[in-house]
C-alpha cells in the first residue's frame, strides 16, 4: 500500500467515526462533532490527494482545505449559536425530544 | 522514523475521534475532538502543508473548541441527562466504511509513488491567494461576516413585552 | 565585525555542534533528536533561571515602590528565595477536591505549562539562535498560544467550583477579547516585511539611519501605535495587573486556581511567568529589532545579550505597572478592548499601508502619523462620556 491510500483509508475512518457520532448520539452537540469530524476527513483527502496528485506544484488542494476550514469554524459558530437559542427555548438540547412539527 | 511517527499520529487521531463520537460525558468528548484535530494538524505537516496545519490548530483548537465548551457551559443543565445510543448508526458507519475501503483498495491509480516537492511556502500560499483565489477569498470573508451577524441575532436576548 | 566579536556572538552555536560533532557516525533521525534536545534542555535551562530570578526581583521591586524591602532573608539580598519557595510548593500537600474531574483537574496545568513552553520555542533570541526556525512561527506563536484558554477553562470546568467557574469564564472572555487587537496589530509588521517568520521580521529591521536611528518598527508611528496596542494586550493575555480580573483575590480568590494547591499551583505560577516572557519577547521581535543593537556602533556586544536586554526592559515594565495601577473592572476591560483596542488595531494596519505605498521615507512617516493621529482623536472624541471627576476627599488620611 502507498501512503496515499493508506491517508484515504485513515480519513475513511475518520468520515465514518463522524457519521457513527452524528446518527447515533441525540445531543446536538455531538452531531456537531460529528460533522466537524466529517469535514476533517474531507480536508484530509484534499491535502493528501495535492501532494500525491500529478501537480504538486499549483497548490489547489491546500486552497480548498483552507477555504473548507473557514467555512467549517463558520458552520461551527451559526450551529452552536442554534445550539443556544434551542436550548433557551426548550430547555434540551436531545433533538429527539423537538418534536412539536410531528402529528 | 517516519513511518513509526506516522503510526502513532494515526493511532492518536483516530482514538482521539473514537473518544469524541462515544463518550457519554459532553467536556470529555469535546477534549478529545481536541485531541483528534491536533492529530490532524500533525498530518497536514507530515503532508508538507505547514500552513494548513497551523490554521487547523489555529481555527479548531483555538476556537472552534472554545466554542464548543462554552455552549456546553451554557446548556449544562441538560448534560446529565442519559443519551440513548442509536445502534443503527454503528451498522450505517460500519457499512459505509467497508465501501469506501473496498473502494479505494479497487482503485488502481491511487498507487503512484510519491513524488519529491519543494516544501509549500507561506508566501507563495499568499500570491497564490491573492491572484488564482482573490474572488473566493472575498466570498468566505463575507460568509464570515454573516455568519458573525447571524450567530449574534441567534443568540441574542429576546426584548420581554 | 571583529574576529573575538563573532566568537563571542556564535558561541553557543559553537557549543552545540561541538557537542553534535561527538555524535558524529550517528544516523540522521538521532542527530535531528539529539540537536531538538540541545535546544529544549538550553531553552527550558534560560528561562526556569530567568522565572526564579524574575519572581524573587519582582517581589523587590514590588517592595521598592511600596517602600518596604521585599524578600531578604534567603541568601544574599534575598537571592535565593526561589529555591525556598520552591522546596515548599514541592513538599505541600496536593489537595484534589471530593468532586472534582480528576482527569481534567490533573490535565489543565500540564497543559498550560506546556503551551507556555511551546510559545518560547519559535522566538529568535540571537543571530541563528532561533531554537525551532518554522517558517509560519508567528502563525505557531499565536496558535499554540491560543490553547492556554482551553487550559483554563479545563481548569475551571474541572475544579468543580463557583469561583473557579467565574475566574475561568473571565479570563476566556478577555482573552479571547484582547486576541483580536494581539494579532491584528502584528498584521501591519507581516504585511510590510512579507514574512510570517521571525528570523526574516528580525532581518527587515536591520540598518540605521545616520549610525543613531535604528530602522526597528517602533520608529515608525504604526509601528509605535501598534507596539503599545501589542503591549497593552500582552498584558491582558498573561492576566497581569490592571487586567487581573480572572484571579482577583479580593473578588473571587483566585479565580481559576482557587482549586490548587503546591506543586501544580506553582505550575499555573510558572506557566503566567512563561507566557510572560514568550509574549514579551514576541514584542522585541515584532517591533523593537529583535537582537539588533540600537546603534551601529554597538553591534560588537553579542546578540542575544540585546535581546535579552530588551526583554529585561519589558518585563520590568510589567511589574512597574503592577506596582503602580489598580485592578480595573471586568465591564471597563471588556469595553476598551472591543471600543478602542479593536479600531486602533485596525488604524495600524492602514497606517502601516500609507507608509509603505509613501516610499517609507520621511512622506509615508509624517502620512501614517496623520492616520493615526486623525482616528485617534476621533475615537476619543467619540468615545468622551463627559463625565466629569470631582477632587478627592479623604476623611480619614490626611
Amino acid at each position: 500500500m502507498t501512503t496515499l491510500s493508506i491517508l484515504l483509508v485513515i480519513s475513511a475512518a475518520l468520515f465514518c467515526i463522524g457519521l457513527l457520532a452524528a446518527l447515533s448520539r441525540r445531543h446536538a452537540i455531538f452531531i456537531l462533532i460529528g460533522i466537524e469530524l466529517m469535514l476533517a476527513a474531507a480536508n484530509l483527502n484534499f491535502v493528501a490527494f495535492w501532494r500525491f496528485g500529478p501537480e504538486p506544484q499549483t497548490p489547489t488542494g491546500v486552497m480548498v482545505a483552507i477555504f473548507s476550514i473557514a467555512i467549517a469554524a463558520a458552520e461551527v459558530a451559526v450551529g452552536l449559536a442554534l445550539v443556544i437559542s434551542v436550548y433557551r427555548h426548550y430547555r434540551t438540547t436531545n433533538v429527539d425530544r423537538l418534536n412539536q412539527l410531528k402529528g | 522514523m517516519n513511518n513509526a511517527a506516522f503510526l502513532v499520529i494515526a493511532i492518536v487521531t483516530l482514538a482521539g475521534a473514537l473518544a469524541a463520537a462515544t463518550l457519554p460525558k459532553l467536556i470529555h468528548a469535546a477534549l478529545c475532538l481536541i485531541v483528534a484535530f491536533v492529530g490532524l494538524a500533525a498530518f497536514f505537516f507530515f503532508l508538507g502543508a505547514e500552513f494548513v496545519g497551523l490554521v487547523q490548530l489555529f481555527v479548531y483548537v483555538g476556537a472552534v473548541a472554545v466554542l464548543i465548551v462554552f455552549t456546553i457551559l451554557l446548556t449544562r443543565r441538560d448534560v446529565g441527562k442519559p443519551d440513548k445510543f442509536n445502534w443503527g448508526g454503528i451498522v450505517v458507519a460500519v457499512a459505509v466504511f467497508g465501501g469506501l475501503l473496498w473502494a479505494i483498495l479497487k482503485t488502481p491509480s491511487v498507487a503512484i509513488a510519491a513524488a519529491q516537492i519543494p516544501p509549500l511556502t507561506v508566501k507563495r500560499i499568499g500570491e497564490v491567494l491573492l491572484t488564482n483565489y482573490v474572488w473566493p477569498l472575498q466570498c468566505v470573508g463575507l460568509l464570515l461576516t454573516a455568519a458573525l451577524i447571524g450567530a449574534l441575532v441567534l443568540v441574542m436576548e429576546e426584548k420581554r413585552r | 565585525m571583529t574576529m573575538s566579536g563573532d566568537f563571542l556572538d556564535q558561541i553557543f552555536i559553537s557549543a552545540k555542534q561541538w557537542l553534535l560533532s561527538l555524535l558524529t557516525g550517528a544516523p540522521d533521525w538521532l542527530m535531528q533528536v539529539a540537536s531538538s534536545l540541545i535546544n529544549i534542555a538550553a531553552l527550558l535551562g534560560v528561562f526556569l533561571t530567568l522565572f526564579a530570578l524574575i519572581s524573587v526581583l519582582e517581589r523587590k521591586i514590588l517592595g521598592r515602590i511600596q517602600n518596604r524591602y521585599g524578600p531578604n532573608r534567603v541568601g544574599p539580598f534575598g537571592l535565593f528565595q526561589p529555591v525556598a519557595d520552591g522546596i515548599k510548593m514541592l513538599i505541600k500537600e496536593d489537595i484534589v477536591p471530593a468532586r472534582a474531574d480528576k482527569l481534567l483537574h490533573f490535565l489543565a496545568p500540564i497543559m498550560i505549562a506546556a503551551t507556555a513552553i511551546l510559545t518560547l520555542g519559535v522566538i529568535p533570541y540571537g543571530r541563528n539562535m532561533t531554537p525551532f526556525a518554522i517558517d509560519g512561527g508567528i502563525l505557531f506563536f499565536f496558535a499554540v498560544g491560543s490553547t492556554t484558554e482551553l487550559a483554563v477553562f479545563i481548569a475551571g470546568w474541572g475544579s468543580n467550583n463557583k469561583f473557579s467557574m467565574l475566574g475561568a469564564m473571565r479570563a476566556i472572555a478577555q482573552m479571547v477579547s484582547y486576541e483580536l487587537p494581539l494579532i491584528i496589530t502584528t498584521l501591519p509588521v507581516v504585511m510590510v516585511v512579507g514574512a510570517l517568520s521571525p528570523d526574516a521580521i528580525v532581518a527587515a529591521q536591520n540598518g540605521y539611519t545616520f549610525g543613531i536611528v535604528p530602522h526597528w518598527f517602533v520608529t515608525t508611528p504604526w509601528g509605535a501605535t501598534a507596539f503599545l496596542l501589542f503591549f497593552v494586550s500582552s498584558l491582558v493575555e498573561s492576566n497581569r495587573t490592571p487586567f487581573d480580573v480572572p484571579e482577583g483575590e479580593s473578588e473571587i480568590v483566585a479565580g481559576h486556581m482557587t482549586e490548587y494547591s503546591g506543586f501544580k499551583y506553582a505550575l499555573f505560577f510558572m506557566a503566567e511567568y512563561f507566557g510572560m516572557f514568550a509574549v514579551s519577547g514576541l514584542a522585541v521581535t515584532l517591533f523593537l529589532g529583535g537582537w539588533q543593537a540600537p546603534i551601529a556602533g554597538l553591534q560588537f556586544i553579542p546578540s542575544y545579550l540585546w535581546f535579552f536586554a530588551k526583554l529585561g526592559v519589558l518585563l520590568f515594565t510589567f511589574i512597574w505597572i503592577r506596582g503602580t495601577l489598580p485592578r480595573s473592572r471586568i465591564d471597563q476591560v471588556m469595553a476598551f478592548a472591543w471600543k478602542f483596542m479593536l479600531p486602533m488595531a485596525f488604524t495600524c494596519v492602514v497606517a502601516a499601508a500609507v507608509w509603505h505605498y509613501q516610499g517609507r521615507g520621511v512622506a509615508g512617516w509624517l502620512w501614517s502619523l496623520a492616520v493615526v493621529a486623525i482616528v485617534y482623536l476621533g475615537l476619543s472624541w467619540f468615545l468622551d462620556t463627559g463625565k466629569k471627576f470631582a477632587t478627592r476627599t479623604y476623611r480619614f488620611a490626611e
